[in-house]
């Protein structure tokens, strides 16, 4: 299988075969990541740019080593570094360093849509490593094949999405694929918080976490900005974490034994309890590992690869 | 997408009215005199002389066939924004009329919120004198407040009587309820309305696009609708208290029409307005994150699109206004929350409204032509245009039946920040006269 597409801007209309030709094809990386030899010449010649206009440790990274494994040349632009300060516009920037012939480009940007604007303006294939309160497609990826490698399976299990949701692109991304492959999602938060019109999606709406647990499969944590309650959002953390927050005591009322994820950085304390983060039912750091498969295969696929791969 | 734009701005695109001209086989239509027949018109020195069947033999002197098109009274846009003071890169009063003339405008009424803003006589005479002698007739929109900054009024009488058809702060709400009561109240001496723009920004600070299912899916700020609704409610309470004229800019949620539908069952001296793109678009052209889809009021549901049909309809919205705000490339082609608000209207206004209101049946050609050029001359106290004998002549003629695609480069307009480019509209402007001028449209 190839991937008939020339970007990957989000979970939306991203197809069921898709989705099964990428974490097929990541778990495949997977292997490879095992190897004493983790590097393949796939993107041998090609050159990508991780072009990072918010700051990003994990995600940036993991695209980074993605592409260092498959052999990849590699420009990394960080906003700090580089001419935006010095007032260039978005579609300068990536003009001038596509004049430099790249052939792929990861996006990271706090605007919804910039790396849609960019797919107008450069011939390379985008990829949206998280473009505001929008979309993060590979987290979602790497999300999904985290559980499908836990579980085994997407569809018909039950996925909660806990905190933030009114600014989670992680979470609109995970509500799109998980949706589409068939799994129960559900998402809880503070009302505030939970965006409007946000049944249309599919997803179940619940303001209180306790009667979200013992449906659940999986637990995906979201980070909960800190700056939201100046906005006035929720009144105290204090409060949010005693209503929200995933503590061991909470999990007991689990039917099931819980898959816990959360899409990093964490705060302890706040939203996860440090206990329950560093327990057996963590999978947060496994999410990482697979972080770099998932991408990996993202990449390889664009450039134009099929699924089976030696 | 192009990176420049090649605007042909020249004065000889006017032509002079001929000494003599007839215009043969229109469908003429005045809705104020109740004419809506088949006939032709004789101008003789830019005024209307004959009304009527004119035998074309015995006639010496230009002669324009206009079998299949309409003629009315000239068109108004009573919203429209002329970048000139400030960003005359974007617009020029000039660019605009030209703009206007193009898209089947006889008169538009400017916005204060220029640099600096029309709140000053010397503004409005500069404007005045900008516009001279030109075939569009340019009436400006006086601040509410100096600076536009909602503190203290601007000197309104003067203002008026210099020129200034109603006052407005548009673009910005006057926050303070206070500040709006005195503005109505001072403003009733004159009897000139007071135009809203109405959004309660302590609500949609970091807002984008309209609050609901699309600004959810794309992660953009939201600007709900009740933003625009506890406004237009508390303008209206203000509008009946003191029993001042109010008049609300760009109305773009469902509930905001049935307020006003309301007010004005009671008596309350309210009118409305609304724009081609909030009757004919709604937030789902936002999924394309093109910025030529972000404007304030924002694009909203198709409920709310169906609302404003409905006052349109019923009479309860009066006006069809541009909003015509020119943006330069450079400012719209950006990450969507970094673009500003606005789109240009001027030349797509008559396409838009009869493929959406005529063709769909909404609307007549009678109830349109009130819209444009009736109403807001009443609302704003300026004569209505006639075709009738011993008039200046002051038409619109446009071709209802006509297709044609909207393209970038017809623009006359110094921006091109249209989320018109590339439609299939029905309904074409085709002419203009004016103070002595005629103008063939190059749509």
């Amino acid at each position: 299988m190839r991937l008939d597409r020339k970007h990957l801007l989000g979970m939306d209309g991203v197809t069921r075969e898709e989705i099964t030709t990428i974490l097929n094809t990541a778990r495949s990386f997977r292997e490879i990541l095992e190897r004493p030899i983790k590097r393949v010449p796939t993107l041998q010649g090609k050159t990508v740019v991780n072009l990072f206009f918010e700051p990003s440790t994990r995600t940036r990274i993991s695209f980074e080593l993605a592409e260092k494994r498959l052999s990849a040349d590699i420009i990394n632009f960080t906003a700090a570094a580089s001419s935006v300060k010095k007032g260039e516009t978005l579609i300068d920037t990536v003009r001038n360093i596509e004049a430099m012939k790249i052939d792929m480009v990861v996006v990271r940007h706090s605007s919804p849509g910039a790396p849609h604007l960019l797919t107008r303006v450069v011939d390379a294939n985008v990829i949206n490593a998280g473009d505001g309160g929008h979309e993060h497609p590979t987290q979602a990826l790497l999300d999904m094949m985290t559980i499908r490698e836990k579980l085994g399976r997407l569809q018909d299990i039950t996925v909660a999405l806990v905190g933030d949701i009114s600014h989670s692109r992680v979470a609109m991304s995970n509500i799109y694929g998980l949706r589409t492959m068939g799994a129960r999602v559900l998402v809880c938060g503070p009302s505030t918080l939970i965006p409007k019109d946000i049944e249309r999606l599919g997803v179940e709406v619940y303001y209180n976490v306790d009667e979200v647990i013992p449906q659940a499969d999986v637990l995906n944590i979201l980070r909960l900005q800190l700056e939201r309650q100046r906005q006035g959002l929720f009144p105290s953390l204090r409060e949010y974490h005693n209503y929200f927050g995933i503590t061991r005591e909470r999990l007991e009322k689990a039917t099931r034994t819980l898959l816990i994820m959360h899409p990093g950085p964490m705060n302890r304390g706040v939203e996860i309890s440090s206990d329950v983060a560093d327990s057996e039912h963590s999978v947060i750091l496994e999410q990482v590992t697979y972080g770099v498969a998932v991408r990996m295969a993202v990449l390889y696929l664009l450039a134009g690869g099929k699924s089976e791969i030696n | 997408m192009k990176l420049t734009k090649t605007v042909i701005i020249s004065r000889k695109a006017y032509q002079s009215v001929p000494r003599r001209l007839l215009l043969k086989n229109a469908r003429i239509i005045d809705p104020s005199r109740d004419v809506d027949m088949r006939g032709d018109i004789v101008i003789q020195d830019g005024v209307i002389t004959q009304v009527g069947q004119v035998n074309e033999a015995a006639f010496e002197g230009r002669i324009i066939d206009l079998t299949g098109k309409v003629v009315s009274p000239g068109w108004m846009d009573m919203h429209t924004h002329l970048r000139e003071p400030g960003r005359e890169d974007e617009e020029t009063i000039e660019s605009g009329m030209l703009a206007a003339a193009n898209g089947g405008f006889t008169t538009v009424c400017c916005m204060p919120n220029t640099q600096p803003p029309i709140d000053t006589q010397e503004i409005i005479q500069y404007i005045k004198d900008r516009s001279r002698n030109a075939l569009v007739d340019v009436h400006p929109i006086a601040a509410i407040t100096k600076g536009r900054e909602g503190k203290e009024l601007t000197e309104i009488l003067e203002l008026v009587e210099q020129g200034a058809v109603a006052i407005s702060d548009d673009g910005s709400p006057v926050m303070s309820a206070e500040m709006m009561r005195r503005a109505l109240e001072y403003s009733r001496m004159v009897d000139v309305p007071v135009i809203g723009h109405e959004e309660d920004i302590t609500m949609t600070e970091g807002g984008d696009i309209n609050e609901g299912y699309t600004s959810t899916c794309l992660g953009l700020g939201g600007i709900p609708t009740v933003a625009e609704d506890i406004m237009v409610a508390r303008d209206i309470m203000l509008a009946e208290y003191t029993g001042a004229r109010f008049h609300v800019a760009h109305l773009s949620s469902g509930k905001s029409v049935e307020l006003v539908r309301q007010a004005k069952a009671k008596g309350i001296r309210v009118t409305a307005e609304a724009t081609p793109h909030h009757f004919s678009l709604t937030e789902e052209a936002v999924r394309s994150f093109d910025t030529n889809t972000k404007m304030n009021p924002p694009l909203r549901t198709e409920a709310d699109r169906r609302a404003l049909l409905e006052g349109l309809k019923d009479g309860t919205i009066e006006v069809i206004a541009t909003d015509h705000a020119p943006h330069s490339w450079e400012e719209k082609e950006a990450e969507y929350q970094r673009a500003p608000f606005g789109i240009i209207g001027l030349e797509t206004a008559l396409g838009v409204s009869l493929t959406h209101l005529y063709h769909t049946g909404v609307l007549t050609l009678v109830q349109i032509i009130e819209k444009f050029a009736v109403n807001p001359y009443r609302i704003l106290n300026l004569p209505i245009p006639g075709i009738q004998p011993d008039v200046p002549a002051n038409l619109t003629v446009f071709d209802p039946e006509a297709e044609w695609q909207v393209k970038e480069e017809r623009f006359l307009s110094k921006s091109s920040n249209s989320p018109f480019i590339g439609h299939r509209l029905k309904g074409k402007p085709f002419l203009v006269i004016n103070n002595h001028q005629l103008f063939f449209s190059t749509l």
